[in-house]
């Protein structure tokens, strides 16, 4: 059978501006990681074979074809950056402070592990291991090799291909068996460099049997710069291990940030993942789950309040393989301006995986007739035994909400923003630790009023005691 | 664990049930040389004497075919399809023109007979006209006179065509266009015949419409076409019934049905497929790859598709509505049922473009034994849809742990004053529901089935009564007390 415009000769074939950067340049990557192991450089090879032949993922590709990815492929970015010198204090890039909340605060600068000490993995009282994963392979090899790149092995595309053959340096957490960590640890993704930049940086973080671990991910973004932000972090969560996880997304609206983040569950273990997004160009979200134990646990949330020209794409892929496993998805956001939202939720319902119960709900606000939402709830089920079930709605404000709230005395603008807090603070509930609760939720109202926009700086240390977050509503007179 | 043994034999009892309308019928065939060039086309089109844009139509459409490849984003597996291996045209004998029953091949009566669809016009007083199409050729349309006094039209397509040539050419392919997919394209290129219907401005039909379809030779596809029309203010209600004959290989049938609402019209196109869907080890059966689509064109306008697949080894097939005019609305129920090795892949789209359009989706899928049954359906508001409402609700059962159900639901919204609810469940029967049942005195299997039916009533209460009961005797043969 003819062929016609399939049959493309290969080597007439025409390459992006990003992806003839990146063909270019990793020659030059790789050997400037020739000390690796050599299971990472075998890795680095076979996933630039394979970004190879994929390309970057476009428009035709099902999972991307509504996503503004595709810009990013005409861009000229700087593909490997070297490393920033130590020059300030975090503190001095990146000011956070949520009153009554202290964490310890990891960053990465540019995609590369950032500290003034000249040790870069250290070994904490308590027997946790944390630093650069760099740092990590030389240092705990077999820990290092025994999850390095076993985990992020579903739903690959080209940009996880280009970050584990360009990546170059990321956190690693390895937490031992029955420790506990009390304070949260804070990981700061800063961006600053006069060029375009495009980062590729790999985190690792390994939860011990009967650990717990809470951490927080903030992608934030320093300078106007447009930047290409692709993160991959992998966890595993061992034996009755529980792990809350934290994403705190609020970057410039020119930067493009994937954030794929890959999990392995064990046995009873449990994850609890609160993805917050306020602000960036195109953020794509990737959570895949694998439960490979029974009776884990998976509750995953979220929150998208975009505007402006924003997109938010949530993909998230729950694997049921085991009987008796739980998993929960809420997804809610608001739209405003001309943003675009994506929710891609999936779960695999595997044949031996009975008595499962998958739960899935993404629910939207559109705010005005440019705004769009694409939902794609997806099921596949090959157990009997299971109750799934999944839910999409894309409306309003409830106009009798709106209605009863206006009569009561409260201007539209008030009403509008009690319900879109009261629909957005559903997610927001679910965070256990209660000051980031109370002062995620002040981010929220914020936002709401449309005052982060105006804010150039981190979200993180607009609450501050001195001035206090609340709403105009007097709720005494109500 | 006497229990399980009962629902295993209940299981054996019901997957050893033959498909009854799996025999084969002697008739005398005119038939196309095996495969697929630019000759078959020619051949065909020759062969049913039609007019040169008939023939160019067709010839575009093969050549753009020929540019495009098989779809493989739909959750099925099977072997690839050899077209060069297919005879893409097959007729009964026709001796002369038939004017009347008496004239109709004995042997084709009969076969319409054994499927319980009687030609014989004293019969059918029942009132449904029938248009038989054995092998993708219309053998006779009952009741056209009766028709005829309210000014409807319904016909074979190739009689269309050559008394009607304007109507065809006005409307054929604006709804699925022959770029539009693969198997439309192939559709229409070779497509042999099928049904057409007008029905004029301020007319309801006095009947229900039918066509019944059949494929009865071996290595033979079938290509037929379907184009309903319903001016201003008309209303139809048309029914679409298919079966085959047991074979070892595979055979394809891959049609169009194109639907025209104008103004206030109103169709309500309903199927009970019944393709033979291959045997219990999954060998042979019919690959059903089908492209419906209803197009609301004037405003207030109405079209609800109702389908009962409980047949074919493979369903591909999403009817469709385009929601063109303002307060138009579409619906979809559906109750999909795949048994022994087969699958399928069907749904709706629902694309609103009018304002205060209103859709509506039930889709119930039952899957048991080895198959795997998807829900696939998109909900699309366009920016100028402003207060359109849509609520899809897609069920599935699971009789059986070594099958699947899978919903892939895909919804655009673009507009702020519309709203879009999907709701989606997948369960088995619950132990529950047979408990109270069997403590009520009611046994395992007639509980499944009371339960079974009532999941499926939403869905089988919109068939027109004739059918009702057609796909409720199919849901009991297919499912009775399968598992609990």
């Amino acid at each position: 059978m003819q062929r016609g415009k399939f049959d493309m000769n290969p080597s007439e074939k025409k390459y992006s501006i990003l992806e003839s950067a990146l063909r270019n340049s990793f020659e030059s990557s790789l050997s400037r990681s020739s000390n690796e192991l050599t299971k990472v450089t075998e890795a680095r090879l076979l996933a630039y074979e394979a970004f190879r032949k994929t390309g970057l993922p476009g428009r035709l590709n099902e999972k991307w074809r509504n996503s503004k990815f595709d810009q990013v492929s005409e861009q000229s970015y700087e593909v490997v950056s070297s490393k920033p010198t130590y020059t300030q204090k975090v503190s001095e890039i990146f000011q956070c402070s949520i009153h009554g909340f202290t964490t310890q605060v990891e960053a990465l600068l540019n995609g590369w592990y950032y500290t003034s000490e000249k040790q870069t993995l250290r070994t904490m009282e308590n027997g946790v291991v944390i630093g650069s994963i760099q740092t990590a392979q030389k240092e705990v090899p077999e820990l290092f090799e025994r999850h390095f790149g076993k985990i992020a092995k579903y739903n690959l595309h080209g940009y996880s291909h280009i970050n584990t053959a360009f990546f170059n340096d990321g956190l690693f957490i390895y937490v031992p068996d029955q420790v506990h960590v009390e304070e949260s640890i804070q990981l700061i993704k800063m961006v600053n460099d006069t060029q375009k930049l495009m980062i590729n940086s790999r985190n690792l973080v390994i939860l011990g049997k009967n650990s717990h671990l809470s951490l927080m991910h903030c992608d934030d973004s320093v300078n106007h710069q447009s930047s290409m932000i692709n993160t991959v972090t992998e966890i595993f969560i061992g034996e009755n291990a529980s792990l809350d996880l934290y994403k705190l997304q609020n970057i410039n609206n020119h930067t493009f940030l994937i954030n794929s983040t890959s999990v392995v569950q064990q046995r009873n273990s449990r994850l609890k993942v609160n993805v917050i997004t306020l602000n960036g160009g195109a953020i794509r979200n990737e959570l895949n789950v694998d439960l490979q134990g029974e009776g884990a646990e998976a509750d995953l949330n979220g929150i998208y309040l975009m505007d402006k020209k924003q997109q938010v794409d949530n993909q998230v892929f729950v694997n049921h393989a085991v009987p008796n496993c739980n998993s929960s998805e809420l997804f809610k956001g608001v739209l405003d301006d001309e943003s675009s939202a994506i929710f891609n939720g999936f779960v695999l319902v595997g044949r031996d995986a009975q008595k499962t119960n998958a739960f899935q709900r993404n629910n939207n606000i559109l705010m005005t007739s440019t705004a769009k939402v694409d939902t794609m709830p997806f099921l596949e089920i090959y157990a009997d035994d299971v109750k799934c079930s999944h839910g999409a709605t894309i409306g309003q404000l409830d106009h009798d909400a709106m209605f009863y709230l206006m009569q009561r005395g409260i201007c539209k603008r008030d009403a509008r923003l009690l319900l879109m807090y009261a629909f957005a603070a559903e997610v927001a509930e679910k965070i256990d630790i209660q000051p980031l609760r109370v002062s995620i939720e002040d981010m929220v109202k914020k936002r709401l009023r449309g005052e982060l926009s105006i804010c150039e700086k981190c979200v993180l240390h607009c609450s501050t005691p001195d001035i206090p977050m609340e709403f105009e509503i007097d709720m005494s007179k109500i | 664990m006497s229990e399980d043994k009962d629902q295993n034999n209940i299981l054996e009892e019901v997957t050893s049930k033959e498909y009854k309308y799996g025999f084969y019928t002697n008739i005398e065939m005119d038939t196309a040389a095996v495969g697929l060039t630019e000759e078959t086309i020619r051949f065909i089109s020759a062969k049913k004497n039609e007019p040169d844009w008939l023939l160019e139509f067709r010839l575009k459409a093969f050549h753009h075919w020929l540019t495009i490849e098989e779809p493989t984003w739909a959750h099925l597996h099977h072997p690839p399809i050899k077209y060069q291996d297919i005879i893409y045209y097959a007729a009964p004998k026709k001796k002369k023109q038939l004017e009347s029953l008496d004239e109709v091949d004995p042997e084709l009566l009969d076969t319409f007979k054994k499927l319980g669809i009687s030609l014989e016009e004293q019969k059918v007083l029942s009132g449904v006209a029938v248009d038989a199409v054995i092998d993708s050729v219309s053998v006779k349309t009952t009741f056209r006179e009766t028709l005829s006094k309210h000014g409807i039209i319904f016909c074979s397509f190739s009689e269309a065509v050559q008394e009607y040539p304007e109507l065809v050419k006005k409307y054929m392919g604006s709804v699925v266009p022959y770029r539009d997919n693969f198997f439309a394209a192939l559709n229409s290129a070779v497509f042999s015949d099928g049904s057409f219907c007008y029905i004029p401005k301020g007319v309801r039909s006095p009947m229900e419409l039918s066509t019944y379809f059949r494929i009865n030779a071996a290595n033979t596809g079938q290509f037929e076409r379907t184009l309903l029309v319903a001016d201003e203010g008309a209303y139809v209600s048309y029914l679409e019934g298919c079966t085959a004959p047991q074979r070892d290989e595979n055979q394809l049938h891959a049609a169009i049905v194109e639907i025209i609402a104008e103004t206030g019209a109103e169709v309500k196109y309903s199927t009970v497929q019944n393709w033979y869907p291959g045997d219990k080890n999954g060998k042979g059966g019919i690959y059903n790859f089908v492209t419906k689509r209803g197009i609301c064109k004037g405003d207030h306008s109405k079209i609800s598709w109702t389908q009962v697949e409980t047949g074919s080894a493979i369903t591909w097939k999403y009817p469709s509505c385009i929601l063109k005019g303002d307060h138009s609305i579409g619906e979809f129920y559906s109750v999909a049922v795949t048994n022994h090795y087969q699958q399928a892949d069907t749904g709706t789209k629902m694309i609103h473009l009018g304002k205060n359009t209103k859709s509506t989706i039930i889709s119930k899928g039952i899957s048991a034994g080895f198959s795997n049954n998807s829900y696939r359906g998109m909900v699309r508001i366009a920016k100028k849809a402003s207060n359109s409402r849509n609520f899809s609700q897609c069920d599935s059962l699971l009789l059986g742990s070594k099958c699947g159900a899978h919903t892939f639901p895909y919804i655009n919204t673009g507009n702020e004053t519309s709203v879009v609810e999907h709701e989606a469940t997948t369960s088995k029967i619950s132990e529950d529901q047979l408990f109270y049942c069997q403590q009520r005195g009611i046994d395992s299997e007639k509980a499944i089935g009371l339960i079974v039916n009532g999941y499926a009533k939403e869905v089988l209460n919109k068939l027109p009564m004739e059918f009702a009961v057609e796909a409720q005797k199919l849901l009991a043969i297919t499912l009775e007390g399968s598992v609990g």
